[in-house]
């Protein structure tokens, strides 16, 4: 573990993508809640992550429970959020991508680890400050089905926020500020007293996000918010989001396993493979010049709608399946998959940084890659 | 540890080859299902046909009919409520509609498969899957437990799952999400079916995971020479593996095509609509366009074009008269094999 902490430390400090932490010294928790509720200029850090660690115990024995290992479903990751962009983030089930939208909302306890929120560590937070930080970070579900209490109405379900947070809304002011949330989304006001089962899937995930902005937060968090709604109305969730971004000034980390989709709307995408970032950069940087041999196996394995295109393209098709978080590969944990592994991967875990060849150069492969071999290749493109 | 290939190996489609026309045949096939709320029209009059070899990919979003014209064909719809009004299903140029309830369970599972799209809930969890896949053996070839067991090693062998001995006393949960799609294909290629139809075979599947699964379907269906439906909504999957496409709309066949020509010149304006509502890996744009409003309910399917109140370009006759399924011409005339479009203004879509 000592050793682990060491390595990352070392990747945070040969990381441009990640800036300084500034800290916030609040002594009192009016000192929190003010530096919480401080403006940050856009462009700035606004929520910064730093080796966030979380490992769930394995446990046996009923009586007498002896913890006989972990799943390390986040293993000591690192980024930063700008204000108003969309940082997505993508890998396969299983690679801790809903465990750390988890412990961003603080839904789970981090086992290590820091995420500043404005300068403050909300993994130490409690009481009013921490609440103050829930207000701020809202999060968008995946399955409009389940997200939504059915035995409540639209109106019960976007304004139960205010009962937790009053100073939002005052008690009388309460259905007006629903209506207008169901206006901005895209719905009927009048659909107030409706419950979700009368809405379909697209509506529904408009009534979840109309939730997660009823707060007005800095920060959303999406946890795959398209993938279960069908081509047509993905389209129509994905445009409302953007236009919420502009017109709220919005941060979202996105979370998505469709390729296509996160390049769409994000300005900055990670890459993760069981619980660390492989591979993290601008859109541009990540699509068009990826260097982590994950990274291009999957975007060569992304189906393109357009069969021409496709018959240029190489494909990479990875054999077997995403190793067991419970007992990861050494070194790189990508080695067990990659046609590049060597002796070395077994060894050394590489650290998140520019490679050294590409250090020097302005080339758009100069972006954080955590491979020893990194080394650029164009697979969206047709050859 | 991995295989890099050109998808130039894949080899070009094949038309149908022996014993002339077409493996299935759907012919105006109608299935509606009786509600408290009145009766759900959820396939229209629906025509298509698969040879051997070839793949037919049906494209549609949820509820547009695509799996319950599967389900008819498989003959598993729930009746009641189902009923099928009208049409026929020939296989081999037989009415499996009219057939009785034994010589339609010959050819279920013998000459024609399924594939479901979720593995884990289609398996049985509290049976081994070497139970599960030696079933089909000793149900339909009458071999002996241990037979039909070696029979289901061979299968597992065959899919590729490694250490295919070892694990066949394994059960479904053990496996993971790739590994139970395998041992779903490799249960419907179990009597080497004719016809296999694929219901969205990976969509609950991770990209890479679905690269393997969609190749390992490619192969099968080119060594044992099948026919192949494809059910599916992802516009990408489709481009891949797909000889012929029909979409479908609120339980019509609005267009079909060969796969090249309906990427490059879609003759039906929700065709059109869909692959400007995909977002692009290659490139990225601006603002996605979508297509407005919602998919009709089928209790109350609009008048006219079903499609009519999301179109951009309805007119009064689409709000009156339903399009039929018109073949397709260039603009001198000259034939396009395989493309029918039913849009009162399919010039205008493909011709600009």
């Amino acid at each position: 573990m000592a050793e682990l902490k060491k390595n990352d430390e070392a990747a945070v400090d040969a990381t441009p993508n990640v800036m300084p932490v500034e800290t916030v010294d609040a002594s009192t928790t009016q000192e929190a809640v003010a530096a919480i509720e401080a403006p940050v200029e856009r462009g700035e850090p606004i929520l910064q992550v730093r080796n966030l660690v979380k490992h769930f115990p394995l446990t046996q024995g009923i009586l007498f429970k002896k913890q006989i290992g972990a799943v390390k479903a986040v293993d000591g990751i690192s980024f930063d959020l700008y204000q108003g962009e969309t940082l997505g983030i993508v890998g396969e089930s299983g690679c801790g991508k809903s465990t750390v939208a988890k412990l961003l909302m603080t839904l789970e306890t981090a086992t290590a680890g820091e995420v500043f929120f404005k300068g403050q560590d909300i993994t130490k937070l409690s009481g009013r400050a921490l609440k103050a930080v829930r207000r701020n970070i809202q999060m968008v579900f995946q399955d409009p089905y389940t997200s939504l209490n059915p035995r409540m109405t639209v109106g019960d379900i976007i304004g139960e926020p205010y009962d937790i947070h009053p100073e939002v809304a005052p008690k009388g002011d309460r259905r007006r500020k629903v209506q207008e949330l169901l206006d901005v989304v895209g719905l009927n006001p009048e659909y107030i007293n409706r419950y979700p089962h009368q809405f379909s899937g697209g509506q529904r995930q408009r009534i979840g996000i109309a939730r997660g902005l009823a707060l007005q937060p800095e920060i959303i968090i999406c946890d795959e918010p398209v993938s279960a709604l069908d081509v047509s109305v993905q389209a129509q969730v994905i445009n409302l989001m953007e236009k919420l971004q502009d017109e709220f000034n919005l941060s979202y980390l996105f979370i998505a396993h469709d390729l296509s989709i996160v390049r769409h709307i994000s300005d900055r995408v990670g890459v993760m493979y069981l619980g660390k970032m492989a591979e993290i950069g601008t859109d541009t940087q990540i699509y068009d010049h990826p260097t982590h041999p994950y990274t291009q196996a999957l975007l060569s394995a992304v189906p393109v709608p357009d069969p021409e295109a496709r018959e240029g393209r190489e494909r990479i098709i990875l054999t077997g399946d995403v190793p067991s978080p419970a007992n990861p590969p050494s070194g790189c944990r990508f080695r067990t998959r990659c046609w590049k592994a060597q002796d070395k991967c077994a060894e050394e875990v590489p650290l998140l940084a520019v490679p050294e060849r590409f250090k020097s150069s302005a080339t758009p492969a100069a972006h954080e890659s955590a491979c020893h071999f990194a080394e650029e290749k164009d697979v969206v493109h047709a050859a | 540890m991995t295989i890099i290939d050109k998808t130039a190996d894949v080899p070009a489609p094949r038309g149908s080859t022996e014993n002339s026309g077409p493996l299935l045949d759907v012919r105006d096939l109608h299935v509606e299902f009786k509600t408290r709320d009145g009766v759900v029209k959820a396939v229209n009059g629906v025509n298509y046909s698969v040879s051997a070899g070839e793949t037919l990919a049906v494209l549609g979003e949820s509820g547009s009919g695509k799996s319950v014209t599967a389900q008819a064909i498989m003959g598993i719809l729930d009746m009641p409520p189902g009923r099928i009004p009208q049409g026929e299903i020939l296989f081999r140029g037989e009415d499996m509609l009219t057939m009785g309830y034994e010589e339609r369970r010959k050819i279920r599972g013998q000459k024609i498969a399924m594939i479901f799209q979720d593995a884990l809930s289609s398996l049985n969890p509290v049976l081994t899957v070497g139970y599960q896949l030696a079933e089909m053996f000793r149900v339909h070839q009458g071999l002996s437990k241990k037979d039909a067991k070696a029979k289901a090693i061979d299968l597992m062998d065959r899919v590729r799952i490694p250490a295919a001995k070892e694990r066949v006393n394994d059960y479904p949960h053990q496996f993971s999400g790739g590994m139970r799609q395998r041992i779903m294909i490799a249960m419907a290629l179990a009597l080497e079916p004719d016809l296999i139809i694929a219901d969205e075979p990976t969509t609950a599947l991770d990209v890479t995971v679905q690269a393997q699964v969609m190749d390992l379907l490619a192969e099968l269906q080119r060594e044992y020479n099948m026919g192949l439906i494809l059910i599916t909504h992802d516009l990408g999957v489709v481009a891949d593996v797909a000889d012929k496409i029909a979409v479908m709309y609120a339980g019509r066949i609005v267009e079909t095509a060969p796969v090249h020509e309906l990427y490059k010149r879609p003759a039906h304006p929700y065709t059109r609509g869909l692959l400007d509502s995909i977002p692009r890996l290659d490139q990225k744009g601006q603002e996605l366009y979508a297509i407005k409003g919602l998919p009709p309910n089928l209790l109350k399917i609009p008048t006219g074009c079903a499609f009519n109140p999301r179109c951009p370009k309805a007119q009064d006759i689409c709000r009156t008269d339903v399009p039929p399924l018109l073949s397709v011409t260039e603009r001198d005339g000259g034939e396009l094999p395989g493309r029918h479009s039913a849009c009162h203004f399919w010039k205008e879509q493909i011709h600009g």
